[in-house]
């Protein structure tokens, strides 16, 4: 069962990319815990921007965010929305930058304020969730597409978020990373968004899918 | 990584703490660029030679580095003893070549050689992010090492960027010719090098909004100086005084 007021929720959402392209006119959304949303529909439909518009990364132009209770308006509002709700990017190469594999999976803790013993623990324990044990000093521009994908799921999961918001993670991935992504993401408990055009992935992860077309939810 | 030729080494120099190798090499530089007696400068060639064989560096990134300082130091041999008036050694038609001015580029050549060996041995190694956090230590200002690392990153990224960009271009035949297609092209390389590079920053730095980044750099392992440290801070120490010494006493 799920707990009556959601996670996350958005209302009446408006967002134009400048003044022709408008995304959402009164987008609705509701995420509670629990759920795994699947989120699909055609490329330029605005699944990406609905995600990063939930932790802040683009301000509507009308509407509501409501994020784990609390009204989210200015960039400070989402500061505690970015650390609970982890967002994986659509492509790996903008989320590794630092020069390895530790760096990059510490680098969320380590501004969340916890100390170094703990960090390391957390580094160890996220990698070896993911069968990355002993990736620690590989350097992250050198590695596979998986394995970038997987490092990257890794960094946002070493924040402990509540919610995952997974910007078409299955891309680019061949049949064993995908196998092995797909393995990962079912043991995970968070809620989770989850975006992607191929909805075989969909039908095995997701609890329900909503289709994007010409900014609605359907 | 773009600047980071010489960091994948294995050597004793690459052991020790990277803050002592930034102080050492800044005081040498300073001893060194205001040395005037031949006898030190010369010494201080062979300290920088000594510092540069401990750290095995790639020796074709040596070379290249050498070949590109040294081309500037070839112009000012020839020019040099060209325009510094004294006894002359040599004469091309109405120029005179001067003995002073000889020894000025000489002197000029043996201290500039010196500090790149010694920078190329001691600095060059360093890892870019390990040298940022060095600077934290040396209380340089966060601003400032902040500046660095940011810049760092993203001349790299720039760097990519453009690598894509070339093989693109080379994958559909081109070749650069003294004609307007190359000019053309060359220009959109440029804009477009900027323009993605610029994009892509923009998403890194998202990335590391969605993970708290607030402005500070936290590392994971900090510096530890050990014994080898302390004998590398003593030799220096003596060999600069050395130096110094020698100066003075002239």
């Amino acid at each position: 069962m799920t707990s009556d007021s959601p996670l996350i929720s958005l209302r009446g959402i408006r967002f134009a990319y400048g003044r022709e392209h408008t995304v959402f006119d009164a987008l609705d959304f509701d995420l509670h815990e629990g759920e795994r949303v699947g989120l699909t529909g055609s490329n330029g439909s605005g699944k990406s921007t609905l995600l990063q518009m939930i932790v802040g990364l683009l301000k509507p132009s009308a509407g509501e965010i409501t994020a784990f209770g609390k009204l989210r308006r200015a960039e400070r509002d989402f500061l505690e929305v970015r650390m609970r709700a982890g967002l994986l990017f659509q492509d790996p190469e903008d989320q590794l930058f630092c020069p390895t594999v530790a760096d990059d999976v510490a680098f969320g803790p380590l501004n969340q304020g916890k100390p170094l013993a703990e960090v390391r623990n957390i580094v160890a324990e996220t990698l070896a969730e993911l069968s990355l044990q002993g990736y620690e000093r590989r350097i992250t521009c050198r590695l596979s597409g998986g394995e970038k994908r997987l490092v990257s799921l890794a960094t946002v999961l070493a924040m402990k978020p509540d919610v995952l918001l997974l910007d078409e993670p299955f891309n680019d991935l061949d049949e064993e990373s995908t196998e092995r992504l797909i393995l990962v993401l079912s043991r995970l408990p968070q809620a989770m968004v989850l975006v992607s055009h191929q909805r075989q992935f969909l039908n095995c992860l997701t609890t329900k899918t909503l289709h994007m077309r010409n900014g609605v939810l359907l | 990584m773009v600047g980071e030729a010489f960091t994948h080494g294995e050597s004793f120099i690459h052991r020790l703490d990277p803050r002592a190798r930034l102080v050492v090499m800044v005081a040498f530089a300073l001893v060194v660029a205001l040395s005037t007696q031949p006898a030190v400068q010369v010494a201080a060639l062979l300290v920088g030679l000594a510092v540069l064989a401990a750290a095995r560096p790639d020796v074709r990134a040596t070379l290249k580095r050498l070949a590109a300082v040294n081309s500037f130091m070839v112009m000012l041999i020839v020019l040099l003893p060209a325009s510094t008036p004294g006894s002359p050694f040599f004469a091309l038609g109405p120029l005179s070549f001067s003995r002073e001015g000889l020894a000025k580029a000489a002197a000029i050549a043996a201290r500039c050689n010196a500090i790149v060996f010694v920078f190329t041995g001691l600095v060059s190694t360093i890892e870019l992010p390990t040298l940022g956090h060095a600077f934290r230590h040396l209380r340089v200002p966060d601003k400032l090492s902040h500046l660095f690392l940011l810049a760092v990153r993203y001349v790299d990224l720039l760097h990519r960027e453009y690598a894509r960009l070339r093989s693109s271009m080379k994958a559909r035949g081109f070749k650069p010719r003294a004609c307007l297609h190359t000019y053309r092209t060359f220009g959109y390389l440029v804009g477009m090098v900027l323009f993605r590079s610029f994009n892509r920053s923009e998403r890194v730095f998202n990335a590391m909004r969605c993970r708290g980044f607030n402005g500070r750099f936290r590392v994971m392992s900090h510096f530890a100086a050990g014994r080898n440290d302390l004998y590398f801070g003593i030799i220096s120490i003596a060999v600069l005084l050395a130096l110094g010494y020698y100066e003075l006493l002239y």
